[in-house]
């Protein structure tokens, strides 16, 4: 155990040491940040707008189809398929003779093909034109059906999820968020320290130091030490990122003007309303008190145990099948690629059930896929997202936990095994059936 | 009673006994029933042609490997590779380090997986350095040394916990002249002082002139085990070199055949039933003036080649399944 101790502080110790880990360990939580601006920015300046020409043969909805920012219609005369582009309009709409209760097709033609986001907006946009014009029809004016639309608006759902007495404000955006992101973090970081493992495990073989090292510890205890010590640079990764956002989110807060500031904080002594009777608050406060109020709607401390449990539940029960893998490589780095494919194969197949799961935390595949070790990381985590015991009965978290434990003492003793005969095997190109034999075969 | 005292007897000078070691494989018997003592403060030479077994026998000494069958004992009792792999220093025969790490940092740590302590660690790894004059190195990283300087380096660290048992595979492999002397010379010292050295190469003449003992084998099993002094003497045959005076000339008879000859000087052998003093009064007679005459002793690497030669061994390549 002392031995091993050793192990993990040199593999810790040399990698923190590392300029490349403290790069990578500031950048980061800037690169993240600079990729959300990035896809803002992109999302705001990348749109396109469309001139549409609209031939309504009897003009059923020239009144009340309304222009979106992206799409302005226009009813010109004198406009047909040939000649929409000269006049310079981007698409043409050829709507039918409506009738009373008779489903009917209308055509759109473009020069350019349409994305599904526009298409769908039209869509929407002509229906609802065509329900105005019906309302209208059956006596109501237009002013009061402005009126509704406006009220309409006004409301806006909240869901809360009942556990006995107390009810708690739920927020399914979050949760789909919290769960996307720490599948994705979990994700990446299974491949990025299972790798960094697999590297290591290669380095001390190709190297020739195995054999030095292991007529002194034991092989286990050398396999032990590298995955505990990468794992501990794994959390310390973490950890430093954890303080580099919530330090520079109170920076930023330091800066908002203090008008603001004394605005938000009103918002939260008064349960988002501002004290009785004096203006609305202003723009910015509301936004990041509900902001705030959303964020609290989260259960954070279960969900940071979680996935402190799930990364190092799941990076154990993958390091040591990475460390197998590096064990058996020879000089060629090349033999790596195609042993990592089984590995690497329920890893990518558990991040797109992750994406799934995102949306419907409850589908009978999200509940395997959360139990079997394989993929529980990162699916679990998405359902977590959603609440216990709400989405995820504590019987099931229980029960998907040992999974996990079970699973990496599983892989860590399989990978145990290859790993003690591959570690000191040179010149021969192994393969799953060799490792496969290795590990069941007796001592 | 009477074999237990025998026993005890012939085991009590031994550091290491190994008995009956088996380790199989699935292929091929690696090492087939090896049996042999080591004694302690001596220099022994572990010989064998490439696949012989040499270095699973190494690996089951180290506590790498566990025997299928037999026992090895350290100092009369039984090796436990948890406690015992600090009295053994073990320098591979492929060796390496990590080429990142600095110099000083990873002999300090791998004399700590050895059980030093850090400050011990230092001092005795300042201690070598100075020695080697290698102080200079301790921030270099291992990627900057040439070969030998690397290998100087492993000798150290080999040494540096002052292990009862020293094995050392191809110590002089990539040396230049000057530094294998400087090697060797603390080889001779570290005996000297009570250390038990394991020799395992395949240069006969590193062996001849360093063991003190050696045991071949091949194919998995011992083949000769002996002191080199007494496995010549028994592989000796009947050969000697003879210089006679220029212009005169032997040639073989029934008493000794020639061998070979150059420029007045001979090789023979001489026949069954025949002594030197046969040969001598052979060559009186002839009136032949004798300048030199001396016992050839066959090397060692012709001892080796003699016995090796033809079993195939190295198309046993090393198997580990």
């Amino acid at each position: 155990m002392n031995k091993t101790w050793l192990i993990i502080q040199r593999e810790y110790s040399s990698r923190v040491k590392n300029k490349r880990f403290l790069i990578l360990t500031f950048l980061t939580p800037l690169l993240i940040v600079g990729l959300i601006a990035a896809s803002i920015y992109f999302s705001v300046s990348g749109v396109e707008y469309r001139k549409i020409a609209v031939i309504d043969p009897n003009g059923y909805i020239k009144t009340s189809l309304k222009n979106t920012n992206q799409i302005s219609f226009s009813f010109p005369t004198n406009v047909d398929t040939s000649n929409y582009i000269q006049k310079g309009y981007t698409d043409i709409l050829i709507l039918p003779q409506f009738e009373k209760g008779k489903k009917s097709d209308y055509i759109l033609r473009s020069q350019k093909s349409m994305g599904l986001m526009l298409q769908e907006s039209i869509s929407s946009r002509i229906n609802s034109a065509i329900e105005d014009q019906m309302l209208q029809d059956a006596g109501i004016q237009q002013n009061i059906l402005d009126s509704i639309h406006k009220a309409s608006q006004v409301a806006e759902l909240k869901a809360y999820e009942d556990k006995g007495s107390s009810s708690k404000e739920s927020n399914a955006g979050l949760a789909m968020g919290i769960g996307y992101a720490s599948g994705l973090l979990i994700y990446m970081t299974m491949f990025i320290y299972g790798a960094m493992v697999m590297r290591g495990v290669m380095e001390e073989k190709t190297n020739r130091i195995a054999e030095v090292i292991i007529s002194s510890v034991k092989p286990f205890e050398l396999m032990m030490g590298k995955i505990i010590g990468i794992g501990a640079v794994g959390l310390t990764q973490f950890l430093l990122w954890i303080i580099l956002i919530i330090g520079l989110t109170s920076a930023a807060a330091g800066f908002l003007p203090s008008d603001i500031q004394s605005q938000v904080e009103t918002l939260q002594q008064n349960n988002g309303q501002m004290a009785g009777g004096m203006m609305q608050a202003n723009e910015s406060a509301q936004r990041i008190y509900d902001f705030q109020h959303t964020m609290a709607t989260a259960n954070w401390p279960l969900i940071i145990f979680c996935f402190i449990f799930y990364f190092l539940g799941g990076y154990l029960f993958y390091a040591a099948l990475f460390a197998a893998v590096g064990s058996t490589v020879n000089e060629d780095p090349q033999d790596a690629q195609s042993l990592m494919f089984p590995i690497t194969m329920p890893l990518i197949f558990s991040y797109i059930i992750t994406n799934m799961v995102t949306q419907n935390p409850n589908t009978p595949i999200a509940f395997w896929a959360s139990m079997i070790p394989f993929s529980s990381p990162m699916v679990m985590m998405a359902r977590v997202a959603y609440g216990v015991p709400s989405a995820v009965t504590y019987w099931e978290l229980a029960l998907s936990m040992l999974c996990l434990v079970a699973g990496f003492i599983f892989t860590t003793w399989l990978s145990g095994r290859i790993y003690r005969t591959g570690i000191l095997l040179y010149g021969k190109k192994v393969t799953w059936k060799i490792m496969f034999k290795w590990a069941f075969k007796k001592a | 009673m009477g074999l237990y005292l025998k026993y005890k007897f012939l085991t009590m000078d031994a550091l290491l006994s190994l008995q009956n070691l088996k380790k199989y494989y699935a292929t091929q018997k690696a090492v087939d029933d090896i049996s042999f003592d080591i004694e302690r403060g001596s220099i022994f030479g572990l010989l064998g042609p490439n696949g012989a077994g040499k270095t699973t026998l190494l690996r089951m000494i180290t506590g790498i490997f566990y025997p299928d069958s037999g026992n090895i004992l350290l100092e009369g009792t039984a090796f436990n590779p948890m406690l015992d792999v600090e009295k053994i220093g073990y320098m591979p025969e492929e060796r390496g380090m990590y080429k990142k790490m600095k110099i000083g940092e990873q002999a300090i740590y791998l004399a700590q997986l050895k059980g030093m302590s850090k400050a011990e660690a230092t001092e005795k790894i300042k201690y070598w350095f100075k020695k080697f004059e290698m102080e200079s190195w301790w921030n270099k990283k291992v990627e900057d040394l040439s070969k030998g300087m690397s290998q100087k380096l492993q000798f150290v660290i080999t040494v540096l916990h002052e292990p009862k048992l020293i094995i050392l595979d191809e110590p002089f492999s990539g040396l230049d002249p000057l530094n294998a002397n400087l090697i060797k010379d603390e080889i001779y010292a570290l005996a000297k002082k009570g250390s038990t050295i394991i020799f395992s190469t395949h240069r006969m003449e590193q062996v001849e002139e360093i063991c003190d003992h050696i045991v071949l084998v091949n194919l998995g099993k011992k083949i000769l085990d002996g002191s080199v002094a007494g496995i010549k003497q028994q592989f000796k045959e009947n050969n000697f070199s003879i210089e006679i005076k220029a212009g005169s000339s032997i040639s073989s008879n029934a008493i000794f055949t020639v061998i070979n000859d150059t420029d007045a000087k001979y090789l023979i052998k001489i026949n069954e039933g025949y002594t030197v003093n046969n040969v001598l009064q052979h060559i009186i007679e002839q009136k032949i003036e004798l300048i030199g005459f001396n016992e050839v002793l066959p090397s060692l690497n012709e001892i080796f080649i003699k016995l090796v030669e033809g079993t195939h061994a190295g198309a046993r390549a090393f198997q580990n399944i």
